[in-house]
């Protein structure tokens, strides 16, 4: 019942977002608003892996990039020359955000693979090492601009909506992004998510149990994979770009952020988390070149200071247990 | 052949830098279990503080130790406010919090030194080049440099083995838990380390610096490549750190060197450099992630 509360009152902030901006004339924050749910879905299918299943890859950003170059790509052969000789492109959102899940998840296959195999700082390392490699391949890529990025001419389009109307596509990312959470909460109360549940706590119990536990780490590795990729679609959609940088290590340090403001391992915590990272970024820039002073400052306090970041904060001051 | 031996030598000094930080980095992970991502920054104010002294008083020799004790006072700073406080933590705390601290430093030392980079003066005695072998001329500062490495490394060597702190160190790294049992003060051994492995990263800041410039951001290009070290050589082993420090310094260099001049062979001049420039910043995470398949703990490793 909480949880529907919260989810009512998250879905009502979303929905009311456009129409605020609209009314102080500020249609920049449709953007925004929409580039906050592409990064509410990318730190939620992080948090997947990391919250509830307990493996922290600190490479994440790789399927991001993946993501927006799938985009990116098909929409450079659309109407032209097709990719490899035979893949022709594509500039309809329902063909190119599948395959960027797809793509990603193949990727997060083949990392997961044999990223699972260590644990612990090594896997925290390999996942890094395996996003540089990719983010260095699309650096030497300069088919498709390389270290510059591939620019999107036309935004993907969707049953003939209108999808220069900045309000029509911030609506096209909110149902998408309320799918993908319908999805989610699915998955996460599912036996495979309490099977998750139980490898972070205790693998060698599970283990015991009878659990494959590596089949299961890498199925939510890929899971996890798929969701990021998502997300790196809609953010080339939204910026009509794609660059390497998207795949930075630092990147990846973002969304581990947004996870930890939010709160590890709940369910709404990455929505929140990734909002109050984006409007943190967006207004600290806005007013000081040196605001990842004061984001560092924020992140020191919430890491070594609270337990639950701002959601764990909202449920004490609500009366819940922490 | 002139030119491989010449770049057999770069990579060499590279990796004699590597391991100046891998060390450092490696003990600190070994004996308190913290990844320190903040061991960058650490490089950084050494490079900076070295710098700023040694352009104020126009000696190299005097900005040596104002980067050793600039590193090494940062160090146990942070240690003391910081990092003290992540030892019981899990990893992804430690991750984020040394991340934060990444943050936090490089706008201090933009807000105190500017974004424009800055050079350190060649010592004098240094600056010239010296006829190794006939017809190859090395610059002496780079010799230096690799002299520097390989004396620190007898040093720590000596140090972890020879004395009663190293003793310590050393069973620190195999078992903290049973260290702390037996009654020794593990807090003064753990700002000891940290100081030991600040030092170490400042002296490899300070070193880089007329070879490479100085400017915000430096850490941050080897501190990825250091892990990469850390983990190849395995966590916590020093040995660990000296032999992948100095194999993947020249792996990485001749890649650099040679990968896009053989790409030519292959494909477009524009495309080769390109290409042969990603590839071979690619390389050292390529071989970082064939060793952890095959030793998932790394060549040396530190605990059982």
């Amino acid at each position: 019942m909480k949880h529907l509360l919260s989810a009512a009152i998250l879905l009502a902030l979303f929905i009311a977002l456009p129409f605020i901006a609209d009314a102080v004339g500020q249609s920049s924050l449709m953007i925004l608003g929409a580039r906050m749910l592409a990064y509410a879905i990318a730190a939620a299918s992080l948090n997947l892996i990391l919250g509830y299943g307990g493996m922290v890859s600190f490479g994440h950003a790789a399927f991001f990039g993946v993501g927006a170059y799938v985009v990116g790509i098909l929409a450079y052969h659309a109407g032209g020359d097709p990719l490899l000789g035979f893949i022709p492109g594509t500039n309809q959102m329902l063909i190119t955000l599948p395959v960027a899940m797809i793509v990603s998840g193949l990727v997060a296959l083949v990392i997961g693979a044999l990223s699972l195999r260590t644990g612990g700082v090594q896997f925290i390392m390999i996942t890094l090492a395996f996003a540089q490699m990719l983010f260095f391949f699309f650096v030497s890529l300069t088919a498709y601009g390389g270290d510059d990025g591939l620019i999107i001419s036309r935004t993907n389009a969707l049953f003939g909506l209108n999808m220069r109307n900045r309000m029509t596509l911030y609506f096209v990312t909110l149902v998408i992004a309320v799918l993908f959470f319908l999805v989610l909460w699915r998955i996460v109360h599912s036996s495979f998510g309490g099977i998750l549940a139980g490898l972070r706590q205790n693998e060698r119990r599970m283990s015991a149990m009878g659990i494959p536990a590596y089949r299961y780490k890498l199925v939510a590795f890929v899971l996890s994979g798929m969701g990021v990729g998502l997300a790196g679609a809609l953010e080339a959609n939204l910026l009509r770009f794609a660059s390497p940088d998207m795949m930075h290590w630092i990147k990846s340090g973002d969304l581990i952020i947004m996870i930890i403001l939010g709160g590890v391992g709940t369910f709404f915590g990455p929505i929140i988390g990734a909002a109050a990272f984006m409007l943190l970024e967006f207004y600290l820039a806005g007013w000081t070149e040196h605001w990842p002073l004061i984001l560092g400052a924020i992140l020191l306090v919430v890491v070594l200071g609270t337990k639950g970041g701002i959601g764990g904060l909202i449920s004490r001051l609500t009366g819940g247990r922490t | 052949m002139i030119l491989v031996i010449e770049q057999l030598l770069n990579g060499l000094q590279y990796g004699v830098m590597l391991f100046l930080m891998a060390a450092g980095l490696t003990l600190i992970f070994g004996i308190m279990g913290v990844i320190n991502l903040a061991h960058g920054a650490l490089y950084m104010v050494g490079a900076f503080v070295g710098t700023w002294v040694a352009t104020e008083t126009g000696s190299f020799w005097l900005g040596l130790p104002a980067a050793l004790v600039a590193a090494m006072v940062t160090g146990v700073v942070v240690e003391a406010l910081v990092v003290r406080r992540l030892y019981a933590r899990d990893h992804l705390d430690q991750v984020l919090a040394t991340f934060a601290l990444i943050l936090i430093f490089n706008q201090l030392v933009v807000l105190i030194f500017g974004r424009q980079p800055v050079f350190t003066p060649m010592p004098e005695l240094f600056s010239g080049s010296l006829e190794i072998l006939p017809g190859l001329f090395y610059p002496m500062y780079r010799l230096l440099i690799i002299a520097t490495g390989l004396v620190v490394a007898i040093g720590l060597y000596l140090l972890i083995n020879r004395t009663r702190v190293g003793m310590l160190v050393r069973a620190g790294a195999t078992n903290r838990d049973m260290v702390r049992a037996l009654g020794v003060d593990i807090r003064l051994l753990y700002t000891l380390v940290f100081g030991l492995g600040a030092l170490l990263a400042g002296l490899a800041g300070y070193m880089t610096g007329p070879i490479l410039s100085v400017q915000v951001g430096m850490g941050e290009q080897i501190l990825l490549a250091t892990f990469v070290v850390v983990v190849i050589g395995g966590l916590g082993s020093v040995k660990g750190a000296l032999v992948a420090g100095l194999g993947l310094g020249i792996v990485d260099t001749m890649l650099r060197a040679f990968l896009p001049t053989l790409l030519l062979h292959f494909m477009e001049p524009s495309d080769a450099q390109a290409v042969g420039v990603g590839v071979s910043a690619m390389g050292i995470y390529l071989l970082m992630a064939i060793v952890l398949l095959f030793r998932p703990k790394g060549l040396f490793p530190a605990e059982g």
